[in-house]
């Protein structure tokens, strides 16, 4: 496969995808009590430790990790080139106030309080959710979750609060899921990780709403590197949502997040993500779930927006009757290169895994696909699913599916079908004739194209997904 | 008022003409019909007056109650009044009739004003009982999946709800058995008004006997080579197009 990678965006393709970003394109001045300074070397790992008051076995367990980093080479054998355009020596590592988080708004700083309100994350708290946390740089600035649920030994906290005060719950599944040395990104977020989520919910106990992580990047040149660890205990089930969305920089941001999760026996949990970042992101996520006996892991992801985005969200199904499941939303405009994906490793008998995955391309925008389904040959009774359609907008848009099913034995069943479609210039005509502008007959032929898809997230994210939707699609046609 | 078509020339992008020289005027309040045998022009006509980018214009004007309308888009003629019912309607997948309705009238309002939801739908559902269609058709894909006839229903459904100020059908008749003819007939008729005016395209006479027109024109080879009352589509429909044969190419 040949790589056509665009190194630089020029000026006025950068002011044409941005247009419209309004909502998350603004920001305050920094005010950092803590900053690591850029770079990243054994002395920004301590200065992190000393901040963060980690305890000594996170503090090994980060220059450890720092080694894998700085050994590890970067993935272009398989992946794009401008993954070497990031910078590692300008990067700032750990930004904060150095404040707790806030488990009331009225005590969470102005600016912060500010931000996350334009955002509407205290109004979505008040209408539907069971609790919030809102990462603002490398920690949580505001942390909180309904009172009822503490009563039933539900843990919410940000990971930097987790492994001090939970360590007994909290360290036996760190890093288990997704090892340091996975990829050269997991390796950097745990030299450097802060921030991000560590849930617990306790044995049978079953979520009504969901619970909300927020993460926000304020600063230039900034990463953000959160790390969240999710354990649903026997029988117990969880939604968690997550949103991102970064100011427009100049310069590359980047965005390296490890996300973990364990379901044990009978558990169920729900991750969706909506990310919305500038167009100036790197975003590097590892994100993985393990599936014991009876268990359910379902990932719902869209990505929008960022420069490039490398996410395969994955399941490990560990005990008989696992179920995975992985629906993804990629949208790519000039630009950007939307490179997703998931992984379903079945490692028990009668495991069962779904992937579908829709992209669309615009303009110059780049979606890949990349699938990894294992099904090894002393198992028997595994399914797999994978559907991936792309969208074409215009002939300079590009797609690309690497599908890599492994099956071995004949006691399984897989099925796998791709489709590339476009949307045609008889259908923008009839739309138009019906007085529907350009952009607006994209945005509904689009919306249809994903519209079995929306209806997996949950409603109030539908309609936030649907509204994105709309303002790239009106930003990209002439 | 009305919509005028003077001199009109169109060719494709290869160069070859399609139209060479279409002059027509239809005043509101009067129902006009195209007929012609294949190849002549007559769904160029329709796709050139709705502005469809395969055709370009090289001579000749269409103004719409005085307003020049080939320097529009597509979307700004089809909202300062012009209507195309499609021989062929596209299938727009994953969108619902509802909600493709819903956007076409949206796109009608003045910015920041919302369409009145529960107005909308009864207005519909009337209009979709008048063609006899069933409620489920709001939730379906826009034509996917769709019959010849029932795709052809759903154009006159969209004509009811955008009230548009000129019709043109394209050959809406192709494809509909008897009754659903009847049906589609049902729904232009209602249309008719002192203030519309209408463009019927077809290939034979029995649309007409349902929908009668007040004048009638004979389309070949790029141009309108005959026009008459009623009359001259009966007369069509005995001989036959072969009178075009017997005209001396310009």
């Amino acid at each position: 496969m040949t790589y056509d990678s665009s190194t630089t965006i020029d000026h006025e393709t950068q002011t044409a995808i941005d247009i419209d970003r309004s909502k998350g394109d603004f920001r305050f001045p920094e005010r950092h009590k803590y900053d690591a300074g850029r770079g990243l070397t054994e002395r920004t790992i301590d200065y992190i430790c000393d901040v963060k008051q980690d305890p000594d076995w996170v503090r090994e367990f980060r220059h450890k990790a720092l080694k894998v980093f700085l050994e590890k080479p970067m993935p272009t054998n398989w992946a794009t080139r401008d993954l070497e355009n990031i910078n590692f020596d300008e990067i700032r590592y750990y930004l904060s106030d150095g404040e707790k988080p806030k488990r009331s708004w009225d005590e969470v700083p102005e600016e912060v309080l500010k931000t996350f309100d334009r955002l509407g994350i205290p109004e979505q708290e008040r209408a539907f959710l069971a609790g919030v946390e809102a990462q603002y740089d490398s920690e949580a600035a505001y942390s909180n979750m309904k009172e009822e649920l503490t009563k039933q030994g539900v843990i919410f906290v940000s990971s930097t609060e987790g492994l001090k005060e939970y360590e007994e719950i909290f360290r036996p599944w760190f890093g288990k899921v997704i090892p340091t040395g996975d990829n050269k990104f997991s390796a950097l977020n745990s030299a450097v990780f802060s921030g991000g989520s560590f849930i617990y919910i306790p044995k049978g106990v079953k979520l009504k709403q969901p619970l909300q992580a927020y993460f926000r990047i304020n600063s230039e040149s900034f990463g953000q590197f959160e790390r969240t660890l999710i354990i649903a205990d026997e029988g117990a089930e969880v939604m968690y949502m997550e949103g991102c969305t970064a100011p427009k920089f100049e310069t590359a941001t980047l965005h390296s997040a490890v996300v973990e999760l364990v379901a044990l026996k009978g558990a169920k949990i729900q991750y969706v993500t909506v990310q919305n970042w500038s167009s100036n992101v790197f975003n590097l996520v590892t994100k993985r779930g393990l599936a014991m006996e009876d268990a359910e892991v379902r990932w719902i992801d869209c990505n929008i927006g960022s420069r490039l985005t490398m996410k395969y969200p994955g399941v490990i199904m560990k005990g008989e009757r696992a179920r995975g499941e992985v629906i993804s939303i990629a949208l790519a405009n000039t630009g950007q290169h939307q490179d997703t994906g998931a992984k379903m490793i079945h490692a028990a008998d009668n495991t069962t895994s779904n992937v579908v995955s829709k992209s669309i391309s615009v303009g110059e925008g780049r979606s890949t696909y990349r699938g990894q389904v294992h099904i090894p040959k002393h198992l028997k009774g595994c399914k797999n699913n994978t559907e991936c359609d792309a969208l074409l907008i215009n002939t300079r848009s590009r797609t690309d599916t690497y599908p890599a099913i492994t099956v071995k034995g004949n006691r399984h069943a897989t099925q796998h079908e791709a489709s590339v479609s476009q949307v045609s210039e008889e259908m923008l005509f009839y739309m138009q004739q019906r007085g529907i502008d350009e952009g607006h007959a994209m945005s509904l032929a689009v919306n249809g194209f994903i519209n079995d898809l929306v209806r997996e997230f949950p409603m109030e994210y539908s309609v936030e997904l649907k509204r994105l939707i709309d303002l790239e699609m009106e930003g990209s046609v002439g | 008022m009305s919509l005028v078509i003077t001199d009109l020339h169109a060719r494709l992008a290869d160069g070859t003409e399609i139209l060479r020289g279409v002059s027509l005027e239809i005043p509101a309040g009067e129902v006009h019909a195209i007929m012609g045998p294949n190849g002549s022009g007559k769904s160029t006509l329709s796709k050139v007056i709705a502005g469809h980018e395969s055709y370009e214009v090289t001579s000749g004007s269409v103004t719409l109650d005085g307003e020049d309308i080939l320097e529009m888009g597509i979307d700004e003629r089809a909202r300062a009044g012009v209507f195309l019912a499609f021989q062929y309607p596209s299938e727009v997948p994953g969108v619902s009739n509802a909600n493709f309705i819903r956007a076409a009238l949206q796109a009608r309002l003045p910015e920041g004003q919302e369409l009145d939801a529960v107005a909308y739908y009864k207005s519909l559902y009337e209009k979709m009982d008048l063609l006899e269609m069933d409620r489920k058709f709001t939730a379906r894909a826009v034509n996917e999946g769709f019959s010849g006839g029932e795709k052809k229903r759903n154009e006159i459904l969209q004509m009811l709800m955008l009230e548009p100020r000129y019709c043109i059908l394209d050959e809406t008749d192709s494809g509909l058995d008897i009754d659903a003819l009847k049906i589609v007939a049902k729904g232009v008729n209602a249309m008719r008004s002192p203030d519309r005016g209408m463009l019927l395209i077809t290939h034979y006479q029995r649309l007409l006997d349902y929908i009668a027109p007040d004048h009638v024109h004979v389309m070949a080879e790029g141009r309108i080579v005959r026009s008459g009352g009623p009359e001259l589509a009966l007369e069509l429909e005995q001989n036959g197009y072969d009178f075009l044969k017997e005209l001396a190419p310009a």
